[in-house]
């Protein structure tokens, strides 16, 4: 029964790892750049979605739908001014400007809307599904979480796979110039992207602090990394691998947590992810791309 | 090359700068010499902003009234050190420049052990409202605290239990990555063993897994534990309070000042910390006269009821303004005049604040004070 109820609480905090590690992967997949600034955006969407909640009573659903407005035109406004005049840059530029996108998002937030914490309120709503008796519960958060991360993950993998603008993005992850070439535009291909990456942020922000409702704006910043590194135990890039990476990550920490130690369990959930890397350096669903000379 | 030049430009612009903030420093010590100086360094920005915010905006509160009160002058500057002790130092020197004479020490305690260590060879007399960790003290003997030194809260805590016959089986969760909770549970778990208290679980998190609590609920759960002591900050326990409701876990809970300021917390459910126990030296909802005028004040300027950093920085200014006076402190003396001046004070005077009556300090600098015993009752704290 323990092993159960540890199992639950496992995928519950592997489904929100999930939803978030799918905008990480998404977006370096395509554009091949990792977008640290994708946990405050997340911690943005959540922000946004208490106010309108909880300070002006909207509808949640409402609030949903507008924070993931906002933090769409936020996501194209940073891609404009941050990231797309590096496009011919190297690679670790692009990466410093996440970290100083990330670390300038969060202070930010704490300008506007101050630095003491906020309780935010559950947009599924409280209650659990009761299974033996009440012995063991399953949150609706968790439930939701799993669906709609099965739901983006379909939606994703649809899209990018039968549609004309899923297939400019796949050239364009496979070979900017040769997509350009192709009469892609590469530019505004990028931007979609970081548009769709940021609207699953702010549904990932509403639903992080559905689960766990303490609001600060560092909120985002520790899920945003565990969630970066599910994304690379999936294999970074894949959609369904985000999924499952993130689900196991969760169940991982649980279990060294309840099995082993509390003490210990962030070296343990580290150590197996540098193990899978080293037997599998492309992640569990990661592809091995042979570079043509 | 063309990098190299925009480096040297930077640089040689840096070192201008340094030169003019080195004048400035140096100029206003000599046109102001009529109020003593006072700075302080504390997290402004960055995740412990609330500690740090808290502290300047109560010094600058108790500032103002001591200015109004005739007597000895106060001038308060706080610099930010984003919780980092390296940074801490900085701002800890940009202080000196400025010609600081008195100092508030750090907010939080790594800084604080950093920046005692300067007050220590600078010869700056310290008093820190709320850099809690014993390291900050020891072997400064001009480091004061206004807050409990974190073993006494623990030890008190234990005590407290134990005397009260509040639970036969306890269980505590800790945070391991901060020496606040660490050094709170170290004392508690000696005290308690020392007074046959059975401690049945005993769990930790970090700052990174700061958001699932169930394995360690259910460990304490399982044990049988009728108390939870949880010796933190309130966010976390805020998120304790709510999982154990989720999983029908309803003991007792016990925390520490860092407990204070959660049902202040917008948007917190306060049913969730109905009867939740707690011993701090300052309750906002305290009904005495000077409690009431700060509380008001500082939710007219800032909007949120004050927390007891705030309180703790408001009961230092008032503190050094005694000492001073009784003293005889002026402007024109330098800062290690004013050193001894304090030292002395700080160990012979009793001073009555919002954190406490009749305080009193060691020669190690840790304060003596009763923490109060309070209880969550419909949403207010009430005296146990």
């Amino acid at each position: 029964m323990e092993f159960l109820f540890n199992l639950i609480s496992g995928i519950s905090l592997g489904s929100i790892y999930a939803i978030i590690a799918l905008g990480y992967t998404m977006v370096y997949g395509i554009a091949k750049m990792l977008n640290f600034a994708h946990g405050d955006v997340i911690m943005v969407g959540a922000y946004i979605c208490f106010f309108a909640t909880t300070r002006y009573g909207l509808n949640p659903l409402l609030g949903v739908l507008l924070s993931m407005v906002v933090c769409t035109m936020l996501g194209i406004i940073i891609e404009r001014l941050a990231y797309k005049p590096l496009r011919q840059a190297p690679a670790l530029a692009v990466l410093i400007t996440a970290i100083g996108m990330s670390y300038f998002l969060q202070n930010s937030a704490q300008l506007l809307w101050s630095s003491s914490p906020k309780v935010f309120q559950s947009v599924v709503g409280k209650g659990s599904i009761k299974l033996f008796d009440g012995a063991l519960s399953i949150s609706f958060v968790t439930v939701v979480t799993i669906l709609v991360c099965v739901i983006i993950m379909i939606a994703l993998v649809t899209f990018v796979n039968k549609t004309r603008i899923g297939k400019s993005m796949r050239a364009v992850s496979e070979d900017k110039g040769a997509a350009q070439l192709m009469g892609i535009n590469v530019n505004s291909t990028i931007s979609l992207t970081f548009a769709i990456g940021s609207a699953l942020a702010a549904i990932a922000g509403v639903l992080l602090c559905s689960a766990y409702p303490n609001l600060v704006p560092t909120t985002g910043a520790m899920p945003g990394i565990k969630a970066f590194t599910a994304a690379v135990f999936g294999g970074i890039g894949s959609i369904p691998g985000a999924l499952i990476g993130g689900i196991l990550l969760g169940i991982i920490e649980i279990f060294a947590k309840a099995y082993i130690s509390t003490q210990l369990s962030d070296a343990i959930v580290f150590a197996v992810l540098i193990v899978v890397l080293l037997v599998k350096p492309t992640g569990l669903l990661g592809k091995k791309v042979s570079e043509k000379v | 090359m063309k990098m190299k030049k925009v480096i040297a430009t930077a640089m040689v612009g840096f070192m201008a700068m340094g030169m003019l903030a080195g004048c400035g420093g140096g100029g206003a010590k000599d046109d102001a010499a009529t109020a003593i100086k006072v700075g302080g360094t504390g997290p402004l920005t960055g995740g412990a902003a609330i500690y740090g915010l808290a502290v300047q905006r109560g010094a600058e509160i108790a500032v103002e009234e001591v200015n109004a009160l005739g007597g000895v002058q106060f001038e308060f500057k706080m610099e930010d050190d984003a919780h980092d002790a390296e940074k801490a130092v900085n701002a800890y020197n940009a202080l000196k420049d400025w010609g600081m004479q008195i100092s508030l020490g750090s907010v939080t305690s790594t800084p604080g052990t950093a920046t005692a260590a300067e007050n220590d060879n600078d010869r700056i007399f310290a008093l820190t409202p709320s850099a809690s960790a014993t390291t900050v003290t020891e072997g400064h003997d001009n480091v004061f605290q206004m807050c409990f030194a974190d073993p006494n809260q623990g030890s008190a805590s234990a005590q407290y239990i134990a005397d009260q016959q509040l639970a036969t089986k306890v269980g505590v969760i800790y945070k391991n990555d901060d020496v606040y909770s660490s050094g709170i549970y170290e004392t508690f778990a000696t005290r308690a063993n020392e007074l046959g208290l059975n401690i049945v679980s005993t769990t930790t998190f970090t700052t990174d897994s700061q958001n699932d609590f169930t394995v360690q609920l259910q460990d304490a759960k399982n044990a049988g534990a009728d108390l939870l002591f949880l010796p933190m900050y309130y966010d976390a326990a805020s998120l304790i309070l709510s999982q154990a409701n989720d999983m029908g876990y309803a003991p007792k809970f016990f925390g520490v000042d860092g407990m204070d300021g959660i049902l202040t917390m917008e948007g917190f459910n306060a049913e969730l910390a109905e009867g939740v126990m707690l011993l701090t030296p300052f309750s906002a909802d305290a009904d005495d006269e000077r409690t009431k005028a700060f509380v008001a004040k500082y939710q007219e300027l800032h909007g949120e009821v004050p927390n007891q950093f705030a309180a703790d920085a408001y009961d230092c200014i008032y503190a050094l303004y005694q000492a001073c006076e009784n003293a005889g402190a002026t402007a024109d003396m330098t800062a290690e005049e004013l050193n001894d001046l304090m030292m002395k004070e700080f160990t012979s005077m009793t001073f009555d604040g919002l954190t406490g009556t009749g305080a009193t300090w060691t020669a190690e600098g840790q304060v003596n004070k009763a923490p109060k015993g309070m209880v969550i009752q419909n949403g207010v704290y009430v005296g146990m």
